[in-house]
């Protein structure tokens, strides 16, 4: 099954295929469910609390127990929200989430993965249609809150979406492709990982990154002391558990690619490949829940005025000097 | 012929991620969800929810004209960035004389930029 990528297309290798997109799925829902233990367990301790410690051994089924109950939970729809349209949001929310998985490099092989000549540009197209899904959602529940914050969650990520975007570009700079896997091979063949010739890049992408994913202290949409939760407060049950994968698949994926484009992929000395992938992505996440123990939320003006008053200007000149760097050495 | 199959490989390997993606929430959604959880709606829980009090009005109203004004940004920005993709994937076979190109595609850009921050459209609170 490893090199199902070269084959002629064949019953097996499509097989292959499949046996491989339900493994990054069941990948990706365990991911997500400890993630969320972690989450819970580190802000726990951060604030000089235990976490979940009852559901099995050290509360490991914490989780689990949370999953079962969304879905045992009566499903309500409002009365005045936009029946089709609601039921739509929370699958639009989540099926881009999930493909975006396709072209994450887990290991060197790329057993799991499509390795596609425009990786990059795939993950950025299909990550933002999960806005849709937001913004249809807030839009749906035809309530005032719901409103507001799928308002703000599409002007957020919007201007986030800039400077995401043209963070990138420095390190298809370097690599001279837009195949994540050759990212990689790029930042191997040159000994450095992204993360030291792109300082600049790589510190835009992290803020804009952390904003994308609605994370504290970018976590206005939801922001429970004002708009109760934002998009979702009309959803109930395993709709509102959807809304909740989506938002931790995303932060897998965006881990992923982070670790990809900047801390070089499944590189590394020693280790198997997969092993390194999985460190940077557990640092990468963990980075995110220390953030959200540490800051407080930002204003709404701060918040658009920073996307473009700072972090554009800043992604603009790293291109730059990038560029010139490139033409003249 | 091999590179070919490769190519297509890849792009069916994400309509199967796509199918598997739909599939997920409708089956726990439209099939799996039925048959466990309870169907017992009434007027009281099918109400918009606020806070407690009786909701009065819609909420597909009017909102404010500077989301518009930040959708316009984004589109001219974004589209900036598709632009400046494919330069930099092949900047390496393109050399010097593109990277000037691409300078004063940027300058053209900061100047649309350096206008929307005079003329205050980067502000939240106008």
């Amino acid at each position: 099954m490893g090199n199902w990528q070269t084959q002629p297309l064949t019953l097996p290798s499509v097989l292959a295929m499949v046996l491989g997109a339900v493994i990054v799925l069941v990948l990706a829902l365990g991911v997500v469910t400890y993630t969320i233990y972690v989450q819970r367990k580190l802000l726990g301790w951060m604030q000089l609390r235990i976490g979940p410690n009852r559901v099995g051994p050290l509360g490991l089924f914490q989780t689990i127990a949370d999953i079962i109950k969304l879905l045992i939970k009566e499903d309500v729809v409002p009365a005045s929200a936009d029946r089709p349209l609601f039921l739509l949001a929370p699958v639009l929310a989540f099926v881009p989430s999930f493909l975006v998985l396709a072209v994450v490099p887990f290991s060197a092989h790329h057993v799991f993965t499509a390795n596609l000549s425009i990786g990059v540009l795939f993950y950025l197209a299909v990550s933002a249609i999960t806005i849709h899904g937001v913004m249809l959602a807030g839009w749906a529940s035809n309530n005032k809150y719901a409103l507001i914050g799928g308002m703000r969650s599409a002007a957020q990520m919007l201007s986030y979406e800039i400077p995401l975007g043209l963070s990138l570009v420095g390190v298809v700079l370097m690599a001279g492709s837009l195949n994540l896997n050759d990212i990689v091979l790029a930042q191997q063949h040159s000994g450095w990982w992204n993360v030291i010739p792109q300082i600049l890049g790589f510190l835009v992408f992290l803020v804009a990154s952390t904003a994308e994913l609605n994370r504290t202290p970018f976590d206005l949409p939801e922001a429970e002391s004002e708009l109760v939760a934002g998009y979702h407060v009309e959803y109930s049950g395993f709709r509102f558990a959807f809304f909740m994968l989506t938002e931790y698949v995303y932060l897998f994926a965006m881990a992923g690619l982070c670790a990809t484009l900047f801390l070089g992929g499944w590189s590394g000395p020693w280790l198997p490949g997969w092993l390194w992938f999985a460190i940077k992505v557990v640092l990468f996440i963990f980075f995110q829940f220390w953030l959200q123990a540490t800051l407080p939320r930002m204003r709404v003006d701060q918040l658009m005025t920073f996307s473009w008053k700072v972090l554009l200007p800043v992604s603009l000149v790293n291109l730059v000097l990038t560029g010139f760097i490139k033409a003249f050495w | 012929m091999a590179h070919l199959f490769q190519a297509w490989n890849n792009e069916l390997f994400l309509v199967i991620f796509l199918i598997l993606g739909i599939l997920l929430p409708v089956g726990a959604l439209w099939v799996l969800g039925p048959m466990l959880r309870p169907a017992r709606p009434n007027d009281a829980k099918r109400t918009t929810y606020e806070s407690g009090v009786q909701p009065f009005g819609d909420a597909h109203v009017r909102y404010h004209a500077r989301y518009y004004l930040f959708a316009l940004l984004f589109v001219v920005f974004d589209v900036e960035t598709l632009f400046l993709y494919p330069w930099a994937a092949s900047f390496h076979q393109l050399g010097r004389f593109a990277f000037v190109e691409m300078i004063i595609f940027l300058f053209l850009l900061v100047i649309g930029l350096v206008y929307a921050w005079r003329k205050k459209v980067l502000e939240w609170n106008e």
